[in-house]
């Protein structure tokens, strides 16, 4: 799945510098806010749903190399944070829903855990 | 994409360049101030002369696929032609007409030694397509247009990853073109108390210079995440803040941590997924969740443990660069893991 369809589907906001979407692949899906269980579970090349959005976000999915972060509950991260996600080529998004309906619709369309 | 963005540059110059902003500047913001004009003008432009008429403009114009020339006398600029010129003449059936009644006499020109911002913020004054480049005598050496620009940007940007290519083919063959009888190269971090902002910088940067010294993805991205842990840990718990000493070798790299305190009372149930002790504010944040040491457990060979309370903790984690050598990380999946 590429993170255009995700986009498309679930109306997300880019905060960051947008490139070309349809060429990152999604293989897979981890939601959790704390963020050493996101440096076990979650894979690379994978989206991270969370309600975190402080800049530390960024440094946790650079290293684990993530297709793309969602935040939920609208919590806008700081101009630093974004900055920083551009500077490190990490794809930001943010949302009003919640992190379950985020995952609902994900696994609706067919992403999942590994 | 290079409008915008120098229009963004251009209202950071007129408003002053703050330590702030300067932060947030991107490569191609700095490359605007690196590159100078004549690096990205076309040189030795088409010229007229003021007295050839309009037909033989538009001659040029279609042969040459230009939409503008400077006007020269004896090699000293006079003025400038350009395709909304031409249009003008056509429409008034002009095309007989010496060029000199439809060109610009009073021509903006930029140095060729000045920067490209230069040339930018001029387009952005005046409009204009494209800026005749003069010397520092006034003589004519070149034109530059908006595209000039982009293309000498995407040229550097091209440079930049070419030297990044080199310093990695560099790196890579730095164990082999250095001769001793046993090489390594240490990294040292040092890590702030609670300096959450920089929080995963060290580890980044010790993911990246094993990436360019050629390990494998995959062992770069254990060491990244052994290290963001140990970073993590410096920053949340201990008193003073500490050092991340990275020690790179052909065969292993030995990620170690020193600080001073205030230590582990108990490393088994420190060990213990979901036992932290982090205080509640950090843990809003997201971390102290009780998994940092068995995620570096997870990524390493070999992990040690030493802590005195009150003196301060030791945590060496050794990751093999081949995985021949992986034998070691099934051994210590069994229970292996020697815990001081």
């Amino acid at each position: 799945m590429t993170l255009q369809e995700i986009v498309a589907e679930l109306n997300l906001m880019c905060l960051t510098n947008p490139c070309d979407f349809s060429a990152i692949e999604v293989k897979s899906g981890y939601a959790s806010d704390l963020l050493s269980c996101v440096m076990a579970g979650a894979r690379h090349h994978g989206v991270w749903i969370t309600l975190q959005s402080h800049s530390n976000v960024v440094a946790v999915a650079a290293l684990l190399e993530l297709s793309a972060v969602i935040i939920t509950e609208g919590a806008r991260p700081s101009q630093d944070a974004i900055d920083k996600a551009n500077e490190e080529r990490v794809n930001l998004f943010l949302t009003d829903k919640s992190t379950f309906w985020v995952v609902g619709k994900l696994w609706e369309m067919g992403v999942r855990d590994s | 994409m290079t409008e915008g963005r120098a229009g963004e540059t251009l209202l950071q110059v007129e408003r002053g360049i703050t330590d702030e902003t300067v932060g947030h500047i991107t490569r191609v913001e700095e490359l605007f101030y690196e590159l100078r004009i004549e690096d990205t003008m076309t040189r030795d432009p088409k010229v007229v002369t003021p007295d050839v008429p309009m037909r033989a403009v538009l001659e040029l114009f279609r042969q040459a696929r230009i939409s503008g020339a400077p006007v020269v006398v004896q090699g000293e600029l006079v003025g400038i032609i350009s395709i909304e010129d031409l249009i003008r003449a056509l429409v008034k059936g002009d095309l007989d007409v010496p060029l000199k009644e439809y060109m610009t006499s009073k021509v903006i020109t930029v140095q060729a030694q000045s920067p490209v911002i230069e040339a930018l913020k001029t387009f952005a004054q005046t409009r204009v397509g494209r800026l005749p480049v003069v010397d520092e005598n006034g003589r004519l050496v070149g034109i530059i247009t908006k595209g000039d620009i982009t293309r000498g940007v995407l040229k550097a940007l091209q440079r930049d990853i070419q030297l990044e290519e080199l310093k990695r083919y560099r790196a890579s063959h730095l164990f082999e073109d250095i001769v001793s009888d046993r090489t390594s190269l240490v990294l040292r971090y040092y890590i702030k108390p609670r300096d959450f902002t920089h929080g995963g910088q060290a580890s980044h940067h010790i993911k990246r210079a094993l990436l360019r010294l050629g390990a494998s993805p995959q062992v770069a991205r254990r060491c990244g995440i052994a290290a963001y842990e140990a970073e993590m840990n410096l920053i949340i718990h201990t008193t003073n803040g500490g050092v991340i000493r990275v020690g790179i070798e052909p065969s292993d790299i030995l990620i170690e941590t020193f600080d001073d305190g205030p230590g582990i009372p108990d490393i088994q149930l420190a060990m213990t997924p979901g036992y932290s002790t982090a205080p509640e504010e950090v843990r809003e944040m997201g971390f102290g969740a009780g998994m940092g040491l068995k995620n570096i457990e997870r990524c390493a060979d070999s992990m040690q443990l030493e802590s005195i309370p009150g003196k301060g903790t030791h945590l060496t984690v050794r990751i093999y660069l081949h995985p021949q050598d992986g034998q070691v990380r099934e051994h210590k999946s069994e229970g292996g893991t020697r815990i001081a």
